[in-house]
């Protein structure tokens, strides 16, 4: 055992509540060591010195005043059980508030960091676009607005008439 | 405690009685005035009282009651404190107005009387000088002869962290106390001289 160690155990070796093997260990190590011999022989040297101090008796009125304040302690009533605590009321009723605001809330209102609702125009359009899927998926309909959209818009100027092929030869 | 947390009232009386002289004799050592200790013990028993119907005999009951004495005694310590800093905190402290009467057993020479009366005042001082932890600790020890295990629940640490705590206190007292147990010892050689 260390010197450290042992200053650890002191105490507990001292006062004798170490186990044997603890107290063993202790006894080899102060058999060698003076400096830690030295320490324990003052510790027990304070131990008896503490043991002066006079011990104080309480006042003659000390057990009259706690017995007093004892009985001017309120007493718990039978009906008090169901009474909650202010804390615990309080919350609740807080609980009740917010749960009952958020229900209350018109459900288009924005919430921030969440994602506006879609409106209703916008709802709309989409149930239009659904509704002519059919249409799309119509492959002559489809084929047919091809051709369409090869021919000229209608702003675009006319082609040159094509003359018959005799009128040129005449001239 | 289980009679008491029953409605037995003078279960509460046999407590009052058994526990009041430790109390306040813990409470004085820790706050060094004898008012000041009386109020915390009826403060520490009125606790007691009120917790009552929440007691659950998990630990021993001088465990559940040093640990309120302990936690009022630091709080008051530490009020008292804090209100010393706001009147001065330059102004010294009076120490000797806090001692409390110790009234001279008769058959003892005044002279007698002084020199233990100085021997008491420098014990308390050096006690009182201790950290407030390492104080309730050493008192659990010393005076109250409890268990590492027990002081160790009372203070809310390990025993490990208990023990070390107690050898810093008892160096610190090795120290300041030097002198008491020096002229202790050369008091006893010169009576185990013969005249």
């Amino acid at each position: 055992m260390k010197c450290e160690e042992v200053s650890r155990e002191l105490i507990e070796y001292l006062d004798r509540r170490a186990d044997s093997a603890e107290r063993r260990e202790v006894e080899e190590h102060l058999a060698g060591c003076t400096a830690c011999r030295k320490r324990a022989e003052e510790f027990r040297g304070i131990w008896s010195v503490l043991d002066e101090l006079p011990a104080v008796e309480p006042s003659f009125g000390f057990d009259a005043r706690v017995r007093q304040r004892v009985a001017a302690e309120p007493q718990r009533r039978w009906f008090e059980w169901f009474v909650p605590q202010p804390r615990l009321a309080l919350s609740a009723a807080l609980l009740i508030a917010l749960t009952v605001w958020i229900a209350k809330r018109p459900a288009n209102t924005p919430v921030p960091g969440i994602p506006a609702a879609p409106t209703s125009a916008s709802a709309e359009q989409d149930f239009n676009a659904i509704k002519d899927l059919g249409v799309l998926e119509n492959y002559d309909v489809v084929t047919k607005m091809d051709a369409l959209s090869e021919l000229a818009p209608a702003d675009a100027q006319p082609p040159e008439k094509q003359l018959p092929s005799g009128a040129e030869s005449n001239d | 405690m289980l009679d008491v947390k029953a409605g037995d009232d003078a279960s509460f009386d046999f407590l009052l009685q058994k526990y009041r002289s430790p109390l306040v004799n813990f409470l004085h050592r820790m706050v060094r005035d004898t008012a000041t200790a009386e109020d915390l013990a009826q403060e520490v028993f009125l606790r007691v009282y009120r917790a009552r119907k929440q007691y659950t005999p998990s630990a021993k009951f001088t465990t559940w009651l040093f640990r309120i004495a302990t936690n009022v005694a630091l709080n008051s310590v530490r009020d008292n404190r804090y209100q010393k800093m706001q009147i001065s905190i330059d102004a010294p402290v009076d120490e000797d107005s806090q001692a409390p009467m110790e009234l001279p057993a008769r058959e003892k020479r005044i002279d007698q009387h002084m020199i233990e009366r100085d021997r008491t005042e420098i014990i308390r001082r050096a006690i009182w000088s201790l950290p407030e932890k390492q104080r309730a600790a050493v008192l659990l020890h010393k005076y109250e002869e409890m268990d590492y295990a027990e002081i160790a629940r009372i203070l809310d640490c390990s025993e490990g962290a208990l023990k070390s705590l107690l050898f810093r206190a008892y160096e610190t007292l090795r120290v300041q106390l030097a002198p008491l147990v020096t002229r202790a010892a050369t008091q006893r050689a010169e009576e185990r001289r013969p005249s």
